[in-house]
């Protein structure tokens, strides 16, 4: 404002009205609709696979011996080295699905795997003595060890889905996603968009975590109350 | 028809602390058996090995082959989070939520059965344990000082409970008291 280059920093009144000026097309909606649907897909995705890994990372020593490195390994490696590799492999449509994948899966499964091994043992030497089904100890003792680990898991992967998502789309710029458009701003030097943009994928992305944490607190509470 | 159950020269260490030394026994089946020992006597160890969660280092038992197991353990181990009544579904299926109101009602605890555990003072906690064991399906009854922390009127309320839901059952007791072991019937009391 002060240094009146709209270039270098926008105002917010700009930015109110560009992205008012936005929400009024259909393009905008469209885009909206392309990135969730696959940012979301690729979060859901992990979470399942995370938690079923995990379990199977308990039973069997083998799978949990041959997970760490590779969990490690994707902890390790830079997103953009994943982005230009699995660009390579699969369209760029579907990139942000496997990013977002890739970024939840090592959250979930590590902390899932806490929550499973941190399982209180009187409750398990309990449940043996009583003879107690394998789902009984799953639904009743494991789910609540485990959903303080999987809940605090979700926290952190929720954003990070959201900006690993957006980067692969950015760089894989698939047509008339989020992504493309932040692109397109970019190379315009048009600030305006690109300020509208992020405080869209701000706004989804806390949405969506807020959304996704009240529906895991109710299932938790019906839960309880069962 | 299933024996006494018999144990024969169990021995169990932890390093060098000799707990069990061939202690030999029988308990009769369909009866209340008590075993007294002083603090760190071996009772719960004992216990342990005929749950089947410790090993023995020497000595064998016969007569549980096949049994169904309950049991009280000297803590609570209760799932903190669910209700009482759900804790004592937890160990068996054929109880429905109206069975285990009506046995929580009967050892003073109506009121109580969809109130988290967690919610609960130690006393009903204790209750809630004990009713567990009772109202699961079970051969053999273990009882690790089950009415510790109980206050006099309720701990005479629940032994008579837990009497009449365990008759004809086989119990093992572990207690301090021989008010207790007599209360609940004990044909025998072994000293450990």
């Amino acid at each position: 404002m002060a240094l009146d280059q709209e270039i270098l920093l926008v105002s917010p009144i700009s930015v109110i009205i560009r992205l008012f000026s936005l929400v009024r097309t259909l393009p905008f909606w469209e885009s909206i609709w392309f990135s969730f649907v696959r940012i979301c897909a690729g979060f859901l995705a992990a979470v399942a696979a995370g938690v079923v890994l995990a379990a199977l990372s308990v039973r069997f020593r083998r799978i949990s011996e041959l997970l760490t490195p590779l969990m490690l390994a994707i902890k390790a490696i830079p997103v953009a080295s994943f982005i230009i590799l699995v660009l390579i492999w699969i369209p760029s449509r579907n990139l942000s699905v496997f990013i977002s994948f890739l970024m939840v899966l090592p959250v979930i499964y590590t902390n899932v795997l806490d929550g499973i091994r941190s399982a209180d043992p009187d409750l398990l030497e309990m449940a043996r003595v009583f003879s107690v089904p394998a789902w009984r100890k799953i639904r009743y003792i494991y789910s609540f060890q485990v959903l303080p680990f999987f809940r605090s898991a979700c926290t952190i992967s929720l954003g990070l889905c959201w900006k690993s998502g957006i980067a692969a789309e950015v760089i894989g710029i698939p047509d008339g996603s989020i992504g493309e458009n932040l692109y397109q701003a970019k190379i315009y030097l048009n600030t305006p968009d690109l300020f509208a943009w992020t405080l869209v994928i701000v706004l989804i992305s806390l949405g969506f975590e807020k959304l996704f944490l009240f529906l895991l607190d109710l299932g938790w509470r019906r839960l309880e109350r069962m | 028809m299933a024996a006494d159950i018999i144990l024969t020269d169990l021995t169990k260490s932890f390093g060098d602390n000799c707990v069990l030394k061939q202690f030999t026994a029988a308990f009769p089946k369909g009866k209340v058996t008590a075993i007294m020992a002083p603090s760190g006597g071996g009772k719960t160890t004992l216990l342990r090995i005929l749950m089947g969660l410790e090993q023995a280092d020497a000595g064998t038992i016969s007569g549980m082959e096949g049994m169904r197991l309950s049991a009280v353990f000297q803590e609570d181990r209760l799932c903190t989070n669910l209700s009482p009544s759900a804790n004592i579904r937890l160990t068996s299926s054929k109880v429905s939520k109206a069975a285990a109101a009506l046995a929580l009602e009967s050892v003073g605890l109506d009121g109580n059965s969809r109130q988290p555990v967690r919610e609960l003072s130690g006393g009903m906690r204790r209750r809630v344990a004990i009713l567990r064991a009772l109202m699961a399906d079970y051969d053999i009854l273990f009882l690790d000082e089950p009415f510790k922390g109980l206050d006099e009127a309720t701990k005479e309320l629940v032994i008579q409970d837990t009497r009449k839901r365990s008759a004809g059952k086989t119990v093992i007791l572990v207690t301090h008291e021989k008010e207790e072991a007599a209360a609940m019937g004990a044909c025998q009391i072994l000293e450990l």
